[in-house]
């Protein structure tokens, strides 16, 4: 029997292309941690009335937190129906290193929760007053950030597999982890605002993300493996 | 591998995969420690737990194509339409997993073995069910895997004629 072998991208397409067309099938599971997002950063402005010099200073720092919390959402499920259904075990026994494996599973996650959130988040900084320039570094640091969020959450849901009230320990895993990232994200957008320049925020997102790929993929193999056993 | 329910037969083909920690002893792959070797172990391992692997809002095909890709190998279109064909599965590549009776998923998944180039195969429970045509044909399977110089291990609670070759038995818990 002849086999044509796949190289190394071809297999990390592949596991890209089944998330793609999973999310596809699935669209509420996509979808709702976005509307999760629009409903918690329009709340704000509900909540705290149509001061407008007050919700200006707020907005940088709701959405991101508000976009944070919404990435949070759908990491649970990253690994859950996989561990469920064997096809873990079978990750981990392919000849394809597990650490790129899950690397090209957290940028799917990024691809189908954080993309859209720094899309959408121009429309929700709107509501909050943020002229154009503002809106700009927003996105900028939004893109930076939420690739990090997507490696950093992975590690804490392969630590959570398994175990009853995953989704609490979660977030008690990740937050504090995610607070740099909502530093020099929200950081950003103020330090512009105030004539200070963006460029130092940005280069330190920019440090975080890299790191991130490095390490984080380690650390989910490392932490799926012990999951399995 | 035969034995009760409980005494340890999943335990030890999850250690043979390198799944499972060891406690004592080693498992070697072509005289070197698997820990060592994950890589190059792996190529030559098919691994088939009580877990099917498929993904079941995929379909048919869908599944086969990923666990190819996994094993690093682009699926042979055709080659998947004989072993689907052999298994009972014709005309339904293009269904979803989830619309499949437990023992047609379990022939999916089962079909995969016809794919794949691995040298050592590790089965746990794959009788089970499998109706008697089933068991047959998936004999037959590892009778011809034996036969062009591969290695099989399984664990089954009934006795199954595998071609000419007398298997080793194992009975764990004696």
């Amino acid at each position: 029997m002849s086999t044509r072998t796949l190289g190394l991208g071809g297999v990390l397409l592949a596991v890209l292309r089944r998330e793609v067309a999973l999310a596809m099938r699935q669209k509420g599971e996509v979808l709702t941690p976005l509307v999760f997002f629009v409903v918690i950063a329009s709340l704000f402005p509900l909540g705290i009335g149509p001061e407008s010099a007050l919700l200006l200073r707020m907005a940088p720092g709701v959405l991101w937190v508000s976009a944070l919390l919404a990435a949070m959402l759908s990491l649970q499920r990253l690994f859950a129906t996989d561990y469920t259904d064997g096809s873990l075990e079978q990750m981990v026994l392919s000849s394809t290193p597990l650490s790129l494996l899950v690397a090209a599973k957290a940028l799917s996650h990024f691809l189908l929760s954080g993309l859209p959130l720094v899309l959408m988040a121009p429309v929700l900084g709107l509501q909050f007053g943020l002229d154009s320039r503002s809106l700009g570094i927003l996105m900028l640091s939004l893109l930076l950030g939420t690739p990090t969020l997507s490696l950093i959450g992975a590690i804490g849901a392969a630590l959570t597999l398994g175990v009853r009230g995953a989704g609490v320990l979660l977030s008690l895993l990740t937050l504090p982890l995610y607070i740099p990232v909502l530093i020099f994200g929200a950081g950003a957008v103020e330090a512009d605002a105030a004539g200070l320049g963006a460029n130092g925020h940005l280069s330190l997102l920019a440090a975080l993300l890299v790191l991130s790929t490095f390490f984080a993929p380690l650390a989910t193999a490392t932490a799926l493996r012990i999951s399995l056993e | 591998m035969t034995g009760a329910n409980g005494v340890g037969k999943t335990s030890l083909l999850r250690m043979v995969c390198g799944l499972a920690p060891i406690e004592t002893g080693r498992i070697l792959w072509n005289e070197t420690p698997i820990q060592s070797q994950r890589d190059a172990f792996y190529q030559d391992l098919f691994y088939l737990g009580h877990a099917n692997a498929l993904q079941e809002s995929m379909t048919v095909m869908e599944n086969l194509r990923f666990r190819c890709a996994l094993a690093g190998t682009a699926l042979d279109s055709d080659a998947a339409l004989a072993a689907l064909g052999m298994f009972g599965l014709k005309g339904r590549q293009h269904q979803l997993v989830k619309h499949l009776s437990q023992g047609l998923k379990r022939r999916v998944a089962l079909s995969r073995l016809a794919l794949s180039p691995a040298r050592l195969w590790v089965l746990d429970e794959p009788f089970v069910a499998m109706d008697d045509a089933g068991v047959r044909l998936l004999a037959d399977l590892v009778a011809t895997h034996l036969g062009r110089d591969g290695l099989a291990v399984l664990t089954s609670h009934q006795q199954v004629d595998i071609g000419s070759i007398a298997p080793q038995l194992l009975e764990l818990g004696k």
